[in-house]
């Protein structure tokens, strides 16, 4: 049975509102439109019913202990920023130190890197060729002028899994902070911040099937009270970490989508998880040369990032132009430079650019990963019959001992 | 990345895939790019007595603007002596493709291969009329 086309297999990027995350949302823009902090007439009132019921929501899908640990932002991108910048900020006087790792998402570098312009010192440790990091690994870079440690939860490329509660654990042995970029964490592995001390936690509803523009900070109030400075002033909403009227739909559906992602976990984990392995499975079986990125168990169900050798990764998304689904490879990125994810994990470049990620969701089939399989087969076969590079493996010579004239 | 007509049909049928056989003398080969830049071309061409291309051949890694630039290569040289093949600009390929800015490259990639194959021929030419006195 040939599946609905084009087919969407890039659920890391962002994923489709689900109809019940719709309909819950969908009165807030109508009907009930109030401002939540009209707390004069009852337009205002159930608006803010329906924000604290979102808040709880969100709370109780981290494990956090009370709601007000929650502040709405507008996405992971807006946590990320504040969680780690607002926490510095504070703690300046206490310390000037931060630790990351070079695989996080590009809100966490970039906004360490704006820390550094102004005077922190930040360490960025490398990962394994797994694209794991150890807690041990990150203590010994701890220094007494460290004030924060900011590890995310999964990659959003790789999809591997950090040891967050063993991380959670030493740094508050040592009294350090720990951010967490959750983002493709929520609903798709366990998290509780409580079980591994997580002071920060930044979420987004786009990647569990909520909708674009909303998301969260949790902000741990007991043991440790995490102090912020605020990043957007004004109104003193979100106990002033947050000003702006609140939006109010888009905290509704935040809230549906977290409960459902964390409530439905285990029957879509073990669902999705075989859809990847059969996906895997497919692909192995028919190709040669086809390498894995990343830890092979430690990773999110629906993650499966492959490197299709002597293939360039731009071509093949060309060539299954059917299946929407993502490339390390420079070809496809505004920088030209390959994904520097793979890169800290020690993939070879010339693998980089052949790298494709497929992310299977909550809509994904089995008669999509059927048909995906059959498409990728076709157009690697395809594109490796005019790839020099397969003719001269295919040759028996080795690509490493060629004089290349690159650049 | 949108991609123009052309460059889409070049990927969906490229031209003069394949390889000739690289120790014909009549042959020349050119290969250039590297695997870690995302991007290797191998252009052949098959000289006849008067100095014509009459045959050419081309194997691309590189994405889908990479492979019409060599495909269109292919077709261009295919008739033209080899000091005409020699006057084909990467902007040529640029225009005929419509290739946006960042596709560039890929059309450069092209004019070098084709320069590596008439440099590989003229070598083995000269190298042969040297051997026969
Ligand atoms: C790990 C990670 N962090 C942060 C973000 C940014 O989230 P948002 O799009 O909500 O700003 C994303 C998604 O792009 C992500 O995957
Ligand atoms: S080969 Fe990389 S952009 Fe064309």
């Amino acid at each position: 049975m040939t599946p609905n086309l084009p087919i969407y297999m890039d659920n890391h990027a962002t994923t489709a509102v689900d109809p019940r995350v719709l309909a819950a949302m969908l009165p807030w823009f109508t009907t009930k439109f109030g401002n939540a902090a009209s707390r004069t007439h009852s337009f205002g009132r159930e608006a803010e019913e329906a924000v604290d019921k979102a808040r709880d929501q969100v709370a109780r899908a981290l494990g956090a202990s009370s709601a007000k640990e929650i502040v709405f932002t507008s996405g992971a991108t807006e946590s990320n920023n504040l969680g780690i910048k607002g926490a510095a900020h504070m703690l300046r006087e206490q310390g000037d130190h931060i630790v990351t790792i070079c695989t996080e998402h590009k809100a966490v570098l970039d906004s360490c890197m704006a820390l550094e312009r102004e005077g922190f010192r930040v360490t960025f440790l490398p990962v394994d060729n797994q694209g794991l990091v150890s807690a041990a690994q990150i203590e010994a870079a701890l220094t007494e002028q460290t004030i924060l440690v900011a590890v995310m939860a999964v990659n959003n490329e790789i999809g591997v899994v950090q040891p967050l509660e063993q991380i959670g654990a030493m740094c508050h042995a040592r009294g350090v902070l720990f951010f967490c970029d959750a983002a493709q964490g929520l609903g798709k592995v366990p998290l509780d911040v409580e079980a591994m001390h997580i002071d920060l936690c930044a979420v987004t509803a786009h990647k569990i099937y909520g909708p674009k523009g909303v998301g969260a900070l949790y902000v741990r109030r007991k043991a440790p009270r995490v102090r912020l400075e605020a990043m957007i002033h004004g109104g003193g909403h979100e106990r002033g970490l947050r000003s702006g009227t609140l939006a109010v739909p888009l905290l509704v559906a935040l809230g549906e989508a977290a409960e459902l992602a964390v409530a439905e976990m285990p029957a879509e984990s073990a669902r999705i998880g075989a859809l990847r392995e059969r996906l895997h499975g497919g692909l192995t079986a028919q190709l040669e040369h086809v390498y894995l990125n990343g830890h092979p168990t430690l990773r999110t169900p629906g993650n499966l990032n492959c490197s299709f050798a002597y293939v360039e990764g731009e071509s093949l998304l060309m060539g299954i132009h059917d299946v929407a689904v993502s490339s390390g490879s420079a070809c496809t990125s505004a920088s030209l430079e390959p994904s520097y994810v793979l890169k800290a994990l020690g993939v070879d470049d010339e693998l980089a650019h052949t790298s494709i990620r497929f992310g299977i969701g909550r809509f994904n089939t089995e008669a999509e990963i059927d048909y995906t399989i059959g498409r990728v087969v076709e157009v690697v076969n395809r594109l490796r019959d005019m790839s020099p590079l397969w003719e001269m493996v295919q040759e028996g010579i080795d690509l490493k001992s060629v004089q290349w004239t690159g650049h | 990345m949108a991609y123009s007509e052309k460059v889409l049909d070049h990927y969906n049928n490229p031209r003069n895939v394949g390889a000739l056989p690289k120790d014909d003398p009549t042959v020349g080969t050119g290969v250039v790019g590297a695997p870690e830049c995302g991007d290797v071309m191998k252009l052949q061409i098959r000289v006849n007595a008067d100095g014509v291309i009459e045959d050419a051949r081309f194997k691309t890694f590189g994405c889908g603007s990479a492979i019409a630039s060599s495909s269109l290569a292919t077709e261009w040289v295919k008739g033209k002596t080899v000091d005409e093949a020699a006057t084909i600009r990467n902007t040529d390929i640029v225009q005929e493709l419509n290739l946006p800015p960042i596709k560039i490259h890929c059309s450069v990639l092209a004019e070098d291969a084709i320069r590596a194959a008439l440099a590989d021929y003229k070598r083995k030419n000269a190298a042969l009329q040297g051997t026969t006195p």
